[in-house]
């Protein structure tokens, strides 16, 4: 028993020594270890740059005018040097409108709604585009928009499911402070009013016609629509 | 809402059309914006540097100077531009921070310049980026304590109202306050360093006597050693009962680390002076008898160094108890293993893991006692493993303690340069303040003799002649202090003429001991009289009222010791020729009350001379310096019993 002990501790010690003899040969670049370095991530180009269409084309593609996307541009670029935003960007620009709540989840889906051609990044003319639309644009275009915002999958059809999504994120920003105490049913039941309202042929989804039909029949809706015109 | 991002407002505005059609109620109406001015470029003009921006970009903060419509105070309508005096290399960073959102603190920057501009435009430090605040927010700690330190040795020299419990306290904490101070200093220290050698000698063997074994000095002589003993800790007692008497706060004072010291090193023998007689408790008699060493702890007070060290422990006491514990942590780690290893070996000394602690320790230190050694190769191995660590174990903690020992140190070391230096400093400023009160004075001779020019229409002293073009500001100043004197119907002199005066003074109330009532007479005298009788210094020119003069200024002067008040009488009484400067009636001045003019005059022979001068002009005498004791010494004192100022030496 006791010669075992020794035995044992002996290996240890033994295979103690190989290790550290095996580090001092790695220290001198004698033993090459099998990780590769990441030489390669140093190479890496630090930030995609972009540079936006010409003025004139923005122009042309867009309802603004020089001076507006002149304006336009310089706040952009301060913001994002890089004339790009991506997706975390945009969150944390959005966060800081809504300090109480958690607008990360909406943040995504207008990031979305903005990415058109869905690189996962928005470059300035797709802002640009998104806000022509918005600001610019004719009560048709709006809805259109607003349809293509709540339609997470871009299939043509608003569910219960994905409203859900948009109005437990809407929510979400209202955060924890609220009066009368946000319940965790008040998402829901707002979304059967939506569909209530909306969906005229109770199939269960909204489709882009039933939507904006039903828009333009509400008066509020029409009314809030003009709401933001004067913004830039 | 950092309001960096306010270029995105609009973008949040549009999005939020995203809500619209899930909303149940109406919105409420959108804030119209009326200002609809076009986004113009603004030049700021900087000392001459010019900046341009967007006013948008200016608008980004409304709460600092350049977002807010206070720079229209700034704003120069000839040149249309925004126009500050201020350092534009300082500006940089300032306007970079309404450009980018962030504040960045430039290193070249003196602290308290950049601080002075960050006020001056309205902007709050604390929104200096990460990148740059803890560099700025330690270099304002070290202004602050470098601050600090000058404002603590001024207050030593303040305070004049104490009473006798505040001097002693103060006696006792800076001993170069006073000479009792550094006497009871010296004191103390030299007993405390007596009891400890005391200490240590009683325990020395002192040689055998004839029946008896070679016994320690202390059981030889104990009679010696006791009073030795005995008159070392009433030097102590008294000591602390005075502290403790002094202490502006006894509570405090009690619960300070140097009042412990204190009681722990008297206790002992108090404790034994009760206990002698009792045979079983002689043990902890013994062991009370090693709290004694605690006295050489009492050294602190006398030592900065020693004080240093002990404050540099208290402050790395985190990296202190990290290097204990790892040491620990190894400690039982190497000892358990060299236990396993050595278990196997005949007539091991490694009969247990705590007493293979001691290997291990001894090792790790790398002490090396050899009284225990491993004797197994694999005890050998991991012995060996066990010394390389525990080097490196301890070396890692202590460059810490090394480098905040030295940042204390610097720091008092840099303490006790400035109070070095504080003495060339304030001469220098004594230099220059004297320089703007001669200046006044000269100019005022000057104007003076040019009035008794026009008035008599004589030739005088080229010197006098040159009449310096002053610069308008010093014509603006010294009108001020002109009036300041005819405000208080009295005049600035400089200090030739009032040692002058008060050497009359004194001749003439030698003999009269009623100086009372020439005061009456002479304060009826107006300002514009007294102002002639300052022509007594003009050689050879005899002036009408020349013929009083010699009274005048005595009178004058006597008249203002007697508005001073009631100790007067005493000093002019005392005049006699060779009192000395008195060291104590400065203090006296001090306390605000009269102005004593307290004067030594060396011998007899010396007065005729001066009582020569009273018709002759005092600056013919060779001046006196004031700070050579021998000769006249004047104390010149203002009294802060309103408008009595007598003579003003420096303004």
């Amino acid at each position: 028993m006791l010669s075992m002990n020794l035995e044992g501790l002996e290996m240890i010690a033994v295979l103690v020594v190989v290790v550290l003899f095996v580090k001092v040969l790695e220290q001198f670049g004698l033993l090459e270890s099998g990780y590769d370095d990441s030489v390669e991530d140093e190479l890496e180009l630090s930030a995609v740059r972009h540079r936006p269409e010409g003025l004139e084309q923005l122009e042309a593609q867009t309802r603004f005018s020089r001076k507006e996307l002149q304006i336009l541009y310089r706040g952009f670029k301060n913001e994002c040097p890089s004339g790009v935003v991506n997706e975390d960007t945009f969150k944390d620009i959005y966060a800081q409108f809504f300090p109480q709540g958690d607008a990360s989840t909406y943040a995504h889906f207008l990031f979305n709604a903005f990415d058109t051609d869905h690189n996962g990044s928005v470059s300035f003319e797709d802002f640009v585009m998104g806000l022509s639309i918005l600001l610019r644009g004719t009560v048709q275009e709006k809805l259109n928009w607003a349809f293509n915002l709540y339609d997470i999958n871009k299939d043509g059809y608003i569910t219960k499911e994905e409203m859900l999504d948009i109005m437990k994120a809407i929510y979400d920003m209202m955060g924890k402070c609220t009066y009368p105490v946000l319940k965790e049913e008040t998402p829901r039941q707002h979304v059967e009013v939506f569909f209530q309202k909306m969906d005229k042929n109770k199939d269960g989804v909204v489709t882009i016609d039933e939507f904006i039909d039903c828009c333009q029949n509400d008066e509020n809706i029409m009314r809030s629509m003009h709401l933001f015109e004067n913004v830039l | 809402m950092a309001t960096g991002v306010a270029a995105w407002l609009p973008f949040a505005r549009a999005a939020a059309i995203g809500w619209m059609p899930v909303a149940n109620c109406p919105m409420p109406i959108a804030p119209r914006d009326n200002s609809k001015k076009q986004d113009e470029l603004i030049i700021l003009n900087v000392s001459g540097r010019r900046f341009q921006t967007w006013r948008t970009t200016l608008d980004r903060y409304p709460d600092t100077l350049l977002g807010s419509s206070e720079k229209d105070f700034f704003y120069n309508e000839e040149i249309k531009e925004y126009f500050f005096d201020r350092d534009p290399d300082a500006f940089r960073s300032i306007l970079n921070f309404y450009r980018t959102g962030k504040l960045h603190y430039p290193r070249h920057e003196c602290i308290s310049a950049y601080d002075e501009e960050l006020t001056f435009f309205g902007i709050i430090p604390e929104i200096i980026g990460d990148c740059c605040y803890e560099e700025y927010k330690d270099r304002k700690r070290e202004n602050l304590e470098r601050l600090q330190d000058d404002q603590e040795e001024n207050m030593d020299l303040k305070m004049p109202n104490m009473n006798f419990r505040e001097t002693m306290w103060r006696a006792f904490e800076n001993p170069h306050t006073s000479t009792m101070a550094l006497v009871f200093y010296y004191v103390t220290g030299f007993f405390i360093a007596v009891s400890v050698i005391t200490n240590v000698v009683e325990t020395v063997p002192c040689g055998a006597t004839a029946n008896q074994k070679d016994m320690p000095c202390g059981e030889r002589y104990t009679v010696a050693f006791f009073c030795m003993d005995t008159a070392c800790v009433m030097i102590f007692t008294v000591e602390y009962l005075l502290r403790l008497f002094a202490a502006p706060s006894r509570y405090r004072f009690m619960r300070s680390v140097m009042s412990i010291i204190d009681v722990v090193a008297i206790l002992p023998y108090y404790i034994g002076l009760v206990m002698t007689n009792n045979e079983d408790v002689s043990g902890a008699f013994v062991t009370l008898r090693v709290f004694r060493v605690f006295r050489i702890f009492k050294f602190s007070r006398h030592s900065q160094g020693l004080r240093i060290l002990g404050y540099t422990l208290k402050s790395c006491a985190s990296e202190l108890g990290f290097l204990l514990f790892s040491l620990t942590m190894a400690i039982i780690i190497f000892a358990t293993v060299m236990f396993y290893a050595e278990k196997g070996s005949s007539s091991s000394k490694f009969t247990s893991i705590p007493a293979s602690f001691w290997y291990t320790i001894v090792t790790m230190t790398t002490l090396g006692y050899g009284d225990m050694v491993p004797k197994t190769i694999a005890g050998k191995i991991f012995g060996s493993i066990c010394s390389l660590s525990g080097v490196l174990v301890i070396a890692l903690p202590v460059p810490v303690i090394v480098s905040n020992f030295s940042r204390i140190y610097h720091q008092n070391q840099r303490a006790d340069k400035r109070r070095a230096q504080k003495k060339a400093r304030l001469a220098r400023i004594r230099i220059a303040k004297s320089g703007s009160a001669n200046a006044f004075l000269q100019s005022k001779r000057n104007g003076l003799l040019n009035e008794l020019l026009e008035l008599t229409g004589t030739e005088e002293d080229e010197q006098k002649l040159t009449q310096k073009s002053i610069s308008l500001l010093e014509s603006q100043h010294h009108h001020l202090l002109h009036c300041l004197e005819k405000t208080t119907a009295h005049e600035f002199v400089d200090e030739q003429i009032y040692e002058q005066n008060c050497l009359e003074t004194a001749l003439q109330t030698y003999p009269s001991r009623s100086p009372s009532v020439s005061s009456h007479d002479s304060s009826t005298r107006t300002c514009c009289s007294r102002k002639r009788k300052r022509n007594v210094p003009l050689p050879n020119t005899s002036l009408p009222t020349t013929h009083s003069t010699h009274q005048g200024p005595l009178q004058e002067l006597s008249a203002i010791h007697i508005q001073c008040g009631d100790p007067l009488s005493h000093t002019a009484s005392r005049s006699n020729l060779n009192l000395k400067t008195d060291e104590s009636s400065r203090i006296n001045c001090k306390s605000g009350r009269i102005t004593t003019a307290i004067i030594s005059l060396p011998t007899p022979p010396a007065l005729t001379p001066d009582g020569d001068g009273l018709h002759g002009p005092p600056q013919r005498r060779p001046p006196q310096p004031p700070s050579h004791p021998p000769p006249l010494s004047i104390q010149t004192t203002t009294s802060s019993a309103g408008a009595n100022i007598v003579k003003v030496s420096a303004l």
